[in-house]
């Protein structure tokens, strides 16, 4: 593998939005490798979901079942809990990542765990828990094989579904002959047997199983797990301690209610009618059963949703259920790859969630690096309306310090008085006739002065020139000449 | 599918709402209609914006133009300056008093006064419903051309290919992307190619393509290839931003292919004066 164009994606940061892009843009491996894995996805989604009429009516379904679970989010939440533990499930609250963390530990502790096998889980990926584990001396191995591939390589995920989507086959191979000692083969096949070989060991040596959670049904206090790999069930179930780590979000009021939404999250996703397993938890093993964890434990995370949840436009964030369709039709996201936008989420919905988990001061970039063109949320299943999203946060992203109106940490993290003055200077300009007049004459006939350089607009483009006369003095003559 | 769902379901949100009527269309040809310019055509592409006017007035349409128009507001909306872009859509509002059809011939600002306006105005009651109304009779150039007037063109140019590049608002906002193949399909010897990722945003998005000049600049150069390798001899769009935007990429790459608006495409096609 050429490791020298590689993105050393553990240090980049989200302050760096614009300097990471630019990095990424120029590495033509990872332009067109993620410009042939979106084109494919987006055509598989197209392929699953072909009639317009139901998919868009599901959308609808899918809207309204989350709509409707996060205006009883604390209530569903308290039910979930009661349930969990009348199944026997420990339930534990953590407000943020350093919290969620301390419980894993102290449950590892308790039963002198020494290694940890995973589960794919993005809320794992927030809480950082591998690099966490380790400084305590416990070993996090990742068995998704996508996270397998990132963990080998010092990576971060590209993607919220297929971590390793931006390597191609070549580029595994060398990883794996690297790293693993492999004989170099470029055979899927037998890569993938590889992996399952090391891992299948694992499994049966860990002494905690972790993995994420895709919905929670309060009603039955049932833990819902969808994969296509096994390894999910495995690292539930074989393992004697299960711990399920989940943002507060996830949860859905009843099982009747997953249907839609497991229907959505699976085609928007892979264009999959159904994935291999769909695991439903709901509690520890039963003295007559034969296998399950002795002892299974849920961590419910803030870290920031709870702001998100505040107000009643950016609560729609929330009803993400984590499908990637967004960011595989992202124009922005195929071109630059998700490590660069430097968080855990990437694309779309990475822009309009990230500002809340780690606030708009660390993710200042990130709610402009849209041209809105709406991709993103013509594909949403459960319809968040990214775009508008968006744009809000490029409002909070410009109010002043000293804005009574404080929504979100961060806020004003890109205050400009400067820019303010030029954005007042333009609303002047187009609320006075007489003042666009003038500056539309002056525009026109001295159109030979236009600079040739307008910063960053001519690195791309010629330096625009306008017309003789404007559309104004043209319409003029021709509607008075009549 | 959404059957099984219907049916199995008392306590959840299962009925869907209908899917949005398509949009109904005044029965008659209005006598008069406003044209909005925009500021991108009144300076940049000015002969576009009189090439509307002509084709409308072809259309028997008396067209007003109030001269004390000037931007819709959407630039400083989309950069989060909500309360300068509310002003300046204030100042519109007020120009387009009678109760004839706005015709607006660039997808995004149509999507800008059809759809953003109620939310600037959301927290005004009595100016709302005067947006709300506005909307209502707002429409885009080939939209209003095809639905309304329904033009049926004659095609006396020579024979060309062309390729024919929506604005992502036409496409998601206005739903108006397909009017404008549906205008062109009725020139008999205009070729229509598809091009490499047709649908995808050009980077323009206002002032994006100036915040993130790198990323912008990624997708424009992608465009601009995929336009000229679709084998079209005009590139055709009824968005003035995606045009500059194009048209200023492909001046630097130093490629002889140009966008023109739809408009001007259309009046020179079908017999305009020049
Ligand atoms: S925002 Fe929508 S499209 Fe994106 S991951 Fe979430 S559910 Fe999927």
């Amino acid at each position: 593998m050429n490791s020298q164009a590689r993105i050393p994606a553990v240090e980049l940061s989200s302050r760096d939005l614009k300097h990471n892009a630019h990095n990424a843009l120029g590495d033509a491996q990872l332009r067109g490798n993620m410009r042939k894995a979106m084109d494919s996805l987006m055509a598989k989604r197209l392929a699953s979901m072909p009639d317009e009429y139901e998919r868009e009516h599901l959308r609808e379904m899918g809207n309204h079942v989350r709509a409707r679970a996060l205006s009883r989010l604390p209530e569903l939440l308290e039910r979930l809990e009661a349930n969990l533990t009348r199944n026997g499930v420990k339930v534990h609250w953590a407000e943020t990542t350093e919290e969620a963390n301390r419980i894993v530990l102290e449950i590892a502790e308790r039963h002198q765990a020494k290694q940890v096998i995973k589960g794919k889980s993005m809320v794992s990926e927030e809480m950082e828990m591998n690099h966490f584990l380790e400084r305590h001396g416990i070993e996090a191995l990742e068995s998704d094989m996508g996270e397998y591939i990132i963990q080998l390589d010092h990576e971060k995920p590209t993607h919220i579904i297929m971590p390793a989507i931006h390597k191609n086959a070549r580029q595994v191979a060398d990883l794996f002959h690297d790293r693993l000692g492999e004989p170099y083969t470029e055979d899927v096949d037998a890569l993938i047997q590889t992996g399952r070989r090391v891992l299948r060991k694992k499994f049966l040596e860990a002494d905690i199983g972790v993995s994420g959670v895709n919905f929670a049904v309060a009603e039955t206090g049932t833990l819902l797990l969808v994969e296509n790999e096994g390894n999910g069930r495995m690292s539930t179930t074989v393992p004697p301690v299960h711990i399920a780590v989940t943002g507060i979000e996830k949860v859905v009021e009843n099982l009747r209610d997953v249907v839609p939404l497991l229907s959505l999250l699976t085609r928007s996703a892979l264009g999959q009618g159904i994935t291999t397993y769909v695991n439903m938890i709901s509690g520890p093993r039963k003295a007559d059963e034969l296998d399950g964890p002795q002892e299974v434990h849920l961590v419910l995370l803030d870290n920031g949703r709870s702001q998100a949840f505040a107000d009643g436009e950016l609560r729609q964030t929330l009803n993400c259920i984590r499908c990637g369709a967004c960011m595989n039709h992202c124009p922005v996201y195929t071109r630059i790859g998700g490590q660069a936008y430097g968080t855990v989420y990437p694309g779309p919905i990475g822009k309009i969630i990230s500002p809340h988990l780690m606030g708009l001061e660390n993710t200042p970039d990130h709610p402009s690096a849209s041209s809105l063109c709406g991709a993103c949320g013509e594909v949403c299943p459960v319809k968040i309306p990214i775009p508008s999203l968006l744009r809000r946060l490029r409002e909070e992203n410009v109010k002043a310090p000293d804005d009574p109106h404080k929504v979100m940490r961060g806020q004003g993290s890109k205050y400009s008085p400067r820019e303010r003055l030029l954005w007042k200077g333009w609303r002047l300009l187009n609320r006075s006739p007489w003042l666009y007049r003038v500056f539309g004459f002056f525009a026109t006939r001295l159109r030979g002065l236009t600079p040739s350089n307008l910063g960053p607009w001519t690195q791309n483009h010629s330096a625009p020139k306008p017309a003789a006369r404007s559309l104004h003095e043209l319409a003029r003559e021709h509607l008075e000449g009549k | 599918m959404s059957e099984l769902f219907y049916n199995a379901a008392p306590n959840a949100t299962r009925v869907a709402p209908p899917l949005p009527e398509p949009r109904q269309y005044p029965a008659q040809k209005p006598g008069n209609a406003y044209l909005f310019g925009t500021c991108v055509l009144d300076l940049f592409f000015p002969e576009a914006g009189l090439d509307a006017i002509r084709l409308l007035e072809r259309e028997g349409i008396q067209v007003h133009f109030p001269q004390e128009q000037s931007c819709c507001g959407q630039p400083a909306y989309t950069s989060g300056y909500t309360d300068e872009a509310r002003e300046v859509a204030r100042a519109q509002l007020a120009l387009f008093a009678e109760d004839w059809p706005l015709v607006v011939p660039s997808g995004s600002c149509a999507g800008m006064i059809r759809h953003h306006y109620c939310e600037l105005f959301k927290d005004e009651p009595a100016t709302l419903r005067q947006v709300q109304a506005l909307a209502a009779r707002t429409f885009e150039l080939a939209e209003f051309l095809l639905h309304i007037c329904k033009v049926e063109f004659k095609d006396r140019g020579q024979p060309t290919r062309i390729a024919l590049h929506t604005s992502c608002s036409a496409r998601r906002e206005m739903n108006t992307h397909l009017h404008g193949r549906a205008l062109l399909a009725q020139l008999e010897r205009v070729e229509r190619v598809e091009h490499d990722h047709e649908g995808e945003c050009c980077g323009f998005g206002g002032t994006f393509s100036v915040r993130m000049p790198d990323i912008s600049g990624a997708m424009v150069a992608d465009k601009t290839r995929a336009l000229q390798d679709s084998g079209a001899a005009e590139v055709v769009s009824a968005d003035g931003g995606c045009l500059l935007n194009i048209n200023g990429a492909l001046e630097k790459q130093h490629a002889p292919l140009r966008g023109q608006h739809l408009a001007s495409f259309l009046w020179k096609r079908t017999g305009g004066a020049r």
